[in-house]
């Protein structure tokens, strides 16, 4: 299970204006800014659920990722995942997670996928057993065979993506973070990730925490969302309920003074304890729409 | 003991990964040997005009440097390992830290494989070379074989205390990003604190007994003597001693730092 009460997390940033004068006056004073990623963050995750965590860029997704899995140290607010908590049982956290960040590599660039995998099986001391097991069957899975003796620098980025997932994986974690795992992959390539993830968490009941902007991802793989913008979590319902808080945004535009988020969650909980159906909201809907309701909830909820 | 299997298995991707480099061992080859032979021809020159004042064996110079050309690469504290800088500043660091390994550890493996692994493909052919050069240029045998054996264990102390040394550079690169400017600063330092630029023999007396003393002269300093029998006796003892010593001390402070870094952490790049 996973709990995470009041998190807040900020950053100094150094800022400057453009122009010599100013990068000179900045060798003497600098300016420094502080940006709040979370602020007051909390959710909790049940066993096997697959969660997706949306929202703008930079509202705090893979600052929260990165607490989750003990990399990041937040200021205030606690944490804990089965028990732990992860920046202080780092070593002993990070044995039973996974995580794939989707913009950076976790193979090693000059060498043979499987060199790759070798490291991880003496890192994580997974068992002779287990480590065939488990390539077994995320070879199958994800198509592998090809690619496990091609160095990483020469895989496309969707083979590598594959290859990352299945890294990720040999040391058969409880708990899988994604961070944005089908940024860039062509249409091929994220179905057969989107698969994969729906069936490791059926078969292995695998907790997911899955962010993206990517909303058929959303669509395709979870049932629960948490929306999170300028750090703070908007929402946290299905797909329905955000349809429909976007949905109350506009038709309740005139009544929606720009008192804040709060103001939106209270009128959705209060609508849906009143049992209303949503309004403006059709089955089937496409997947263009989808994202154009998120663009308008995102700017309606001013969290862009 | 299977703890330490992980960060062996580091090690040996690392040095399997630097053995890859031939053509960059090979211009490394010709560039050392034609620097030694450079530094041989200087130094005969001061013997020259005046070899009351000289303070070594001349040989013993000789096998200095072309020792310290051999094993150039190992000991160089200018060229850290730029992966490690790399994961720091990009935010690769993300994948590391979320493995069940000491980050302090980790690198220290690494770093001390790519500089094994480039050491051994240059240090051969350089030897051999030296080892045939005419007259006062040429390589000698060890003092002797118990200098010998001594030689290669101060060898990989020096090596350990020169790794532990530029662990604090990485470190650093924490709290500061772009670690450039401390590198340079660093770096430039310990070149001529270690004996690199002049072996330390020739500095004048006050400052020669201080240098002895810093963890720099810990380097290279102590096994590239001995392998000449240039330094021995008690003072050979007491130049072993002091490698252990700071080869401890570095480690801890470099670990208790390395902690501290880990906790402020930021991870750059979305």
């Amino acid at each position: 299970m996973i709990t995470m009460e009041h998190v807040c997390k900020s950053y100094k940033v150094a800022k400057r204006n453009a122009g010599m004068k100013e990068a000179c006056k900045a060798l003497f004073r600098r300016e420094v800014e502080t940006i709040h990623a979370l602020s007051d963050v909390s959710f909790t995750i049940e066993d096997g659920e697959m969660v997706g965590y949306i929202g703008p860029n930079g509202a705090g997704k893979s600052s929260t990722i990165k607490i989750l899995s003990g990399i990041l140290t937040p200021e205030n607010g606690s944490c804990l995942v089965d028990g732990r908590i992860p920046w202080k049982h780092r070593k002993e956290h990070v044995r039973r997670i996974g995580v794939v960040f989707g913009q950076r590599s976790q193979l090693w660039w000059d060498v043979p996928v499987i060199d790759s995998f070798a490291l991880l099986k003496d890192i994580y001391s997974i068992s002779p057993q287990e480590y065939r097991n488990n390539m077994e069957e995320l070879t199958q899975l994800l198509h592998l065979q090809e690619l496990l003796k091609m160095p990483t620098r020469q895989l496309s980025l969707g083979q590598r993506m594959r290859c990352e997932i299945a890294a990720s994986l040999l040391h058969s974690p409880r708990i899988l973070f994604l961070d944005e795992p089908t940024i860039g992959l062509d249409a091929v390539s994220k179905l057969a990730v989107r698969e994969f993830i729906l069936r490791l968490n059926q078969t292995h009941k695998t907790t997911v925490i899955l962010t993206t902007h990517d909303m058929q991802d959303i669509e395709a793989l979870t049932r629960r969302i948490i929306l999170i913008g300028k750090g703070r979590v908007l929402m946290d319902g299905t797909l329905e309920d955000m349809r429909e808080l976007a949905a109350v945004h506009g038709t309740a535009g005139a009544g929606y003074s720009g008192q804040g988020e709060r103001t939106a969650i209270h009128d959705l909980s209060a609508r849906r304890a009143e049992q209303i159906a949503p309004a403006g909201c059709e089955p089937g809907q496409s997947d263009e729409s989808l994202e154009r309701i998120v663009a308008a909830l995102y700017h309606k909820l001013d969290i862009v | 003991m299977r703890e330490y299997s992980k960060y062996f298995s580091f090690f040996r991707l690392r040095f399997n990964m630097g053995l890859q480099y031939r053509a960059a061992a090979l211009s490394g080859v010709v560039t050392q040997i034609v620097w030694g032979l450079i530094e041989c021809l200087t130094f005969r020159a001061f013997q020259q005009a005046d070899p009351s004042a000289y303070p070594m064996a001349f040989s013993a110079t000789v096998s200095y440097i072309w020792l310290r050309e051999a094993f150039f690469s190992a000991f160089r504290t200018w060229q850290t390992d730029g992966e490690v800088f790399d994961s720091i500043m990009d935010g690769g660091i993300a994948y590391e830290l979320c493995r069940p390994v000491s980050i302090y550890n980790m690198w220290f493996a690494r770093t001390v494989a790519s500089r094994i692994s480039m050491a051994a493909l240059r240090s051969i052919p350089l030897l051999m070379v030296a080892f045939l050069l005419p007259g006062p240029f040429r390589m000698t045998l060890p003092a002797g074989p118990q200098y010998f054996v001594l030689f290669v264990i101060t060898l990989f102390l020096g090596l350990g205390v020169t790794v532990a040394f530029c662990m604090f550079t990485y470190i650093l690169a924490f709290f500061t990003i772009s670690p450039q400017g401390l590198r340079m600063m660093f770096t430039s330092m310990v070149e001529f604190l270690s004996g690199a630029i002049i072996p330390l023999p020739f500095m004048p007396g006050g400052v020669r007994m201080f240098l002895e003393l810093l963890p720099f002269a810990g380097m290279f300093n102590v096994p590239l003597r001995i392998y000449s029998g240039d330094l021995s006796g008690a003072e050979m003892l007491r130049g072993i001693g002091l490698q252990c010593f700071w080869f401890v001390t570095l480690l801890a402070l470099g670990k208790a730092l390395c902690r501290a870094a880990e906790r402020k952490v930021v991870v750059q790049g979305g």
